[in-house]
C-alpha cells in the first residue's frame, strides 16, 4: 500500500499509471484468451477429425479383425465404459454419501476430521497408483475384468463424492431438520425423509461430475480391465475394454485407419463426458436459482 | 426450498423403540462409510508398500531413487534386475515444473480477470468454460497433443527455440519427435483450470472493504489487483500451485503419449524423457512378475511424493477457511 | 460372452486392395475367400492373449477363419508376451501368444496348474529386426555383428570408424557422430535384437545382456517403432533398429548384415524365412534363431502360440486345432501382406505336429 501515498499525483506519473492499468487489463484479457484457445482447439479438432470417422458402423459395431483397414467400431468400448462406470457408481455412491452423512451428522466425532482430511488427500492420489493398488490386491487374486476395473473407478469417484456430498448436505437448511425433530422424528428418519430429499439434486450433480471424471480415466484401466476385442458382458474373469483404452491403443498405433477410429472414439468419449458435466452443472444452476 | 417441507410427512414420523434402534443402525452405517474411506487409503498404502518392499530392499532406497539404470529381470519369484528411478523422477519433475511455470501466471491472470475485471454476467460463463478444460479426459488431451497440437503448433515453437536459444542447455537441439516440452505444455493446459478455479475463489474471498479502501485512495483497478488482492492471497496461491503440482506429477496418459519414452536423463527439453507414471503404463503389460513389483515400487514413490505435496497444500488452503470442495477436488 | 459381428469379409477385401503385397502375392486370391471345405462345422469360443507383435496377423487370421467356421468365436487380446505367458499359466486363456519361448520354471508352473504332460510351443510367423539409418548420400551400408555391438555399446562413435569402413570399402563415410536410437518400451523387437547381440558379442553379453527391455549404454530411446524411426529420421547420422515390416512399409534405408557364412544379407521376407533353414530346432520347438548362414538374414525370431496337451473340452480343442492349422497352412498370404515372414515348410511340419498334440490327453 506504499503506492497509496502518491496516488493523488498528477501529470506524467498519472498517465503512466493509467497506461499500466490499461496494458495490464489487456494482458489479463489475453490470458483468458490463451486458456480459451486450447479449449476451442481441442473441441474443434476432435470434432473435425472424429466426425467423418463417426459412422453408424463405428457406433454400432466392434473390432473388424483388421488393424490396418477402416471400418469396425468402438461399441465394445462404449459398453465397457458404461458397464464399469455403472458398477463403479453403484459401489461409490452409497459409501460416499454415507461417509458424507457421517461428517455432517456427527461432526463432533473424533473420526470426522481425519475422514475429511484423508478424503481430500485421496482426491490427489494419482489414478495410475489406484490402478497399481487394485492390481496388487485384486487382479493378482481374481484376474483382470469388468469388476476390478469398476473397483478402480469407484476408488477414484469415492473421495469426489464424499467431498461434494458433504458440501451439499451442509447447505440443507437447519430449520428443515429442526422442524422434523420438533415433530418427533428421529435422526435417521430426518436424514432419509428430510435431509436427503432436500439435497437430492445437489447430490446428483456431485455424483454426475464424479462419474464424468471416472468415465474419462485410462491409466487405472490399463492395469485392471486390461483389454478386450469384443463386447464383454462377463462380470469378472475376462478382460474388459473401455473407450479410453481403445483410444489410447490406437492413438499410438502405426495404422492411419486406427488413428481415425481413435479420433471418432475421442469424440464419442468427449461428448459423453461433457454432456454429463454440462447437465450436472445445469442441475446445480437450477438449484441455485431456486 | 419451503416447498420441500411437504416431504416431512408428519403423520409417518413417530417416535418409537424401533426409531432408537434405527438411529443406532444409522450411526453405524454412516460411520462404516467414513471408515471405508480411511481403510481404502490405508490398504492402498499398506499393500503396495508391501509389494514394493523387496524391490526397495534389494536396490537400496537411495540407489532406487537416484540411480539411472532400469534393467528389468524376468523372474517370477525373486528380484534379479536393476531398478533405479532417477531417469523417471527427473522426467516427472521436468514436465511438472514446466507445466507449473506456464500455468501459474496464466491462472493468476485469468482469476484476476474473473474476480475483478469482468462483471458476474461475463465472469460466470467464462469461469465455466475454463472449468470445462478440466472435464476433458486425459486420453483426449494425449491424442490431440500427439496428432495435432505437438506437430502443428509446438514443433515450430520448439524448433525456433532450439535455433535461437540453443546455447542454453535446456533448449539444445535436435528437437526429437516426442519430448518433455510437448508433454509439459499439454500438462500446463490440463492443470490450468484446477489452479485457476482455486485462485479465483481465493481472490473472490478477498474482502470488498479492502478493495474499496484502495479505490478510495485513488488506486487504479490494476493497482488494487496487484497491490491488494494478490498479496493477501499469497498463501492461497501457494496452496493452489501445490495442488496443481500434485495433479501434474500424477498425470499419466497424456504424458505417456507425448514425452517420448527416453531411458536417459536429457537436460534438453527437446529430447526424449520418461515420467514415473508413463513408465508404469508403458511397460506394465510386457513385464515379468518381478518387474511389475518394481513398477509398483515406482508407483509407491510417486504416491509418496504427491501425497506429501497434497497434504501440505491442503493444510495451507484449509487454513484459509472453508473453500468449496468442488474447486479443490 | 456376447459378440457383435462386424464385417470381416469386407475388411479383408479392402485390405487386399489397399496394401499391394510387397512379395508380389497381391494377385493371388486371398485364402479368406476359399473356405476350407474339408472341415466339419465347429462350435466353440476361444480366448487367447499375449504378444502384440503378431497381433495384426492373428486378428486377420481370426477374421478370415470365421468365414470358414462361423461357429468358432475367437478373441485374441494383444496384452504383451509377459501377460500372455502369465494368463496362459493361470489358465485364464485357452491359448497364449509370446515372442519368447517359455522358460523352464514357467512351464513347470503351467504344468502344475493343469496336471498336463507338456506345454506346446507352436511357431506361427517370423519377425526380423532391421537396422535402419539416416546418413545423407550413403546407400547400401553393410554391418556385421561385431561393429553393430560396438555401435550400440558406444565404443564406435563415428561413421568413418575403421571397422565400419573396412566392411564398406566402396562407400565414403563421413566423420560424423553416430546417433544411436533404441526402443524404450518393453518389446519383442528389442528381445530379438539383444538376443542376437548377446549371442554374437561377449562384450555385449557381459555389459548389457538380453531381454525385452535392457539398460542401454548409449543412445536415445523411442516409444515403439514410430518413436525409433522418428529418432533416426530426425537426426543426421541416426541409426537404430525397427521391426522389419515397419522398415519396409516406411521405406527406411536399412543395413545389410553379414551372417555366419560371411554373406551380407538384406532384410526381406525371403531372407527372414530363409533364416531358420539351417538352424537346428529342438523337438519342443523352443528355439532362438542364431548363427544364421546361407541366404538367411541373421536378426530374426519366431513368435509362438502356446497351448497344452490337456484341459480342453473336445469342441474347444477341435476349434483351436483347426484355427492354428488354418493359419499355418493358409494364412501365409495374409501374413505376407502384413509383411510378416512365414515360417517355411520344414518348421511348418513340426508346428503342425504340435498342433495335433493339443489336448491329446483329453
Amino acid at each position: 500500500m506504499t503506492a497509496a501515498v502518491s496516488l493523488r499525483a498528477t501529470g506524467a506519473r498519472a498517465r503512466r499509471r493509467a497506461f499500466v492499468n490499461a496494458a495490464m487489463h489487456a494482458v489479463l484479457g489475453l490470458a483468458v484468451l490463451a486458456a480459451l484457445v486450447p479449449l476451442f482447439l481441442i473441441i474443434a479438432v476432435t470434432i473435425a477429425q472424429g466426425l467423418p470417422a463417426m459412422t453408424t458402423e463405428f457406433l454400432t459395431s466392434t473390432f473388424n479383425f483388421s488393424r490396418r483397414v477402416q471400418g469396425g467400431g468402438y461399441l465394445h468400448g462404449l459398453i465397457g465404459t458404461l458397464y464399469m462406470g455403472g458398477l463403479a457408481t453403484l459401489m461409490a455412491v452409497p459409501i460416499g454419501i454415507a461417509a458424507a452423512l457421517f461428517l455432517t451428522e456427527f461432526p463432533r466425532s473424533r473420526l470426522a476430521a481425519p475422514i475429511r482430511f484423508f478424503a481430500d488427500v485421496m482426491t490427489g492420489v494419482p489414478s495410475v497408483f489406484v490402478g497399481l493398488f487394485v492390481y496388487a490386491v485384486l487382479v493378482r487374486q481374481i484376474g483382470f475384468g469388468t469388476f476390478v476395473g469398476a473397483v478402480s473407478l469407484a476408488i477414484i469417484m469415492l473421495p469426489i463424492i464424499v467431498r461434494s456430498a458433504e458440501e451439499i448436505l451442509r447447505t440443507v437448511p437447519g430449520d428443515l431438520k429442526r422442524g422434523s425433530y420438533a415433530l418427533g422424528a428421529r435422526q435417521w428418519q430426518t436424514v432419509f425423509r428430510v435431509t436427503l430429499p432436500a439435497a437430492a439434486s445437489g447430490l446428483t450433480t456431485g455424483v454426475m461430475l464424479a462419474v464424468a471424471r471416472a468415465l474419462g480415466e485410462t491409466a487405472p484401466l490399463v492395469l485392471t480391465a486390461l483389454a478386450a476385442q469384443t463386447v464383454v458382458l462377463d462380470f469378472q474373469g475376462q478382460g474388459q475394454t473401455a473407450l479410453p483404452l481403445l483410444i489410447f491403443r490406437e492413438a499410438r498405433g502405426a495404422f492411419a485407419a486406427g488413428q481415425e477410429r481413435a479420433w471418432a472414439g475421442a469424440l464419442e468419449l468427449m461428448a459423453l463426458v461433457l454432456v454429463l458435466s454440462i447437465v450436472a452443472r445445469a442441475i446445480a444452476t437450477r438449484r441455485a436459482a431456486r | 426450498m419451503t416447498s420441500r417441507t411437504t416431504t416431512l410427512n408428519p403423520g409417518g414420523i413417530a417416535s418409537s423403540g424401533r426409531g432408537r434402534l434405527g438411529d443406532r443402525a444409522f450411526r453405524w452405517a454412516v460411520a462404516a462409510g467414513g471408515i471405508t474411506v480411511l481403510l481404502i487409503l490405508a490398504l492402498m498404502i499398506g499393500s503396495t508398500t508391501l509389494d514394493a518392499l523387496p524391490v526397495f530392499s534389494s536396490q537400496g532406497i537411495v540407489d532406487f531413487l537416484t540411480g539411472i539404470t532400469w534393467d528389468p529381470g524376468v523372474s517370477r519369484t525373486e528380484i534379479t534386475g536393476t531398478y533405479q528411478a532417477g531417469v523417471f523422477m527427473f522426467g516427472t519433475l521436468v514436465t511438472s515444473l514446466l507445466a507449473i511455470t506456464l500455468a501459474l501466471p496464466l491462472s493468476i491472470a485469468i482469476a484476476l480477470f474473473l474476480s475483478d475485471v469482468a462483471g458476474p454476467r461475463v465472469a460466470r460463463p467464462l469461469a465455466y468454460l475454463v472449468e470445462l478444460l478440466a472435464a476433458i479426459p486425459s486420453v483426449v488431451y494425449g491424442l490431440w497433443g500427439l496428432h495435432f497440437f505437438a506437430p502443428t503448433v509446438l514443433k515450430p515453437v520448439a524448433k525456433f527455440l532450439s535455433e535461437t536459444l540453443g546455447f542454453i542447455p535446456i533448449f539444445e537441439g535436435p528437437v526429437v519427435a516426442f519430448n518433455p516440452f510437448y508433454a509439459g505444455v499439454v500438462l500446463a493446459i490440463m492443470i490450468l483450470p484446477i489452479i485457476t478455479a482455486i485462485v479465483h475463489e481465493i481472490f473472490r474471498a478477498a474482502p470488498a472493504a479492502e478493495r474499496q479502501a484502495a479505490y478510495a485512495l485513488g488506486a487504479t483497478r490494476w493497482e488494487v489487483m496487484w497491490q491488494v488482492v494478490v498479496p493477501r492471497s499469497r498463501p492461497g496461491i501457494v496452496g493452489a500451485t501445490m495442488l496443481g503440482l500434485g495433479r501434474a506429477l500424477g498425470e499419466t496418459i497424456a504424458i505417456a503419449l507425448l514425452i517420448g519414452g527416453g531411458t536417459t536423463i536429457n537436460i534438453s527439453l527437446f529430447q526424449q524423457g520418461e515420467s514415473i507414471a508413463a513408465k508404469i503404463v508403458n511397460t506394465f503389460q510386457e513385464s515379468a512378475p518381478e518387474a511389475i513389483d518394481a513398477l509398483i515400487a515406482l508407483g509407491v514413490t510417486l504416491f509418496a511424493i504427491t501425497i506429501v505435496i497434497n497434504m501440505a497444500a491442503r493444510l495451507i488452503v484449509r487454513r484459509l477457511g472453508d473453500l468449496s470442495g468442488e474447486a479443490i477436488s | 460372452m456376447t459378440r457383435i459381428d462386424s464385417r470381416p469379409l469386407a475388411g479383408i477385401a479392402l485390405a487386399g486392395s489397399l496394401l499391394v503385397a510387397a512379395c508380389g502375392g497381391g494377385a493371388a486370391p486371398s485364402p479368406a475367400t476359399q473356405p476350407p471345405g474339408s472341415m466339419a462345422h465347429l462350435e466353440a469360443t476361444l480366448l487367447g492373449a499375449g504378444a502384440t507383435f503378431p497381433d495384426p496377423v492373428y486378428q486377420e487370421w481370426i477374421g478370415a477363419f470365421r468365414t470358414a467356421e462361423p461357429g468358432v468365436r475367437i478373441t485374441y487380446e494383444p496384452i504383451g508376451s509377459g501377460g500372455g505367458v502369465q494368463q496362459f499359466i493361470e489358465q485364464t486363456t485357452d491359448f497364449g501368444g509370446s515372442d519368447a519361448f517359455m522358460k523352464d520354471d514357467e512351464i513347470t508352473a503351467a504344468l502344475d496348474a493343469r496336471a498336463c504332460d507338456a506345454v506346446l510351443h507352436i511357431p506361427t510367423v517370423f519377425g526380423a529386426v532391421a537396422v535402419a539409418y539416416n546418413l545423407a548420400g550413403v546407400d547400401g551400408l553393410v554391418l556385421d555383428s561385431d561393429t553393430l555391438a560396438k555401435i550400440f555399446l558406444g565404443t564406435i562413435t563415428k561413421w568413418n570408424d575403421a571397422a565400419i569402413q573396412a566392411l564398406n570399402a566402396g562407400l565414403s563415410l563421413p566423420d560424423e557422430d553416430i546417433i544411436v536410437a533404441h526402443r524404450s518400451d518393453g518389446s519383442g523387437t528389442t528381445s530379438i535384437f539383444t538376443t542376437y547381440l548377446d549371442h554374437e558379442s561377449s562384450d555385449w553379453s557381459s555389459q548389457v545382456g538380453k531381454g525385452k527391455e535392457v539398460s542401454w549404454p548409449s543412445g536415445v530411446g523411442g516409444q515403439g517403432n514410430d518413436g525409433v524411426a522418428a529418432a533416426i529420421s530426425q537426426n543426421d547420422g541416426g541409426l537404430g533398429y525397427v521391426e522389419l515390416s515397419y522398415a519396409i512399409e516406411n521405406g527406411l534405408p536399412v543395413a545389410r548384415l553379414v551372417n555366419d557364412d560371411g554373406n551380407a544379407i538384406e532384410p526381406t521376407l525371403e531372407s527372414t524365412a530363409a533364416a531358420a533353414d539351417g538352424i537346428s530346432i529342438p523337438d519342443d520347438l523352443r528355439f532362438n534363431i542364431l548363427d544364421v548362414g546361407g541366404d538367411g538374414y541373421p536378426i530374426a525370431g519366431a513368435t509362438w502360440i502356446l497351448a497344452s496337451t490337456c484341459g480342453y473340452d473336445t469342441a474347444k480343442a477341435d476349434a483351436l486345432k483347426a484355427f492354428i492349422r488354418w493359419g499355418l497352412e493358409q494364412g501365409d498370404s495374409i501374413a505376407e501382406e502384413l509383411l510378416y515372414a512365414p515360417i517355411g515348410d520344414v518348421l511348418q511340419q513340426k508346428a503342425l505336429a504340435n498342433v495335433d498334440r493339443i489336448n491329446e490327453q483329453g
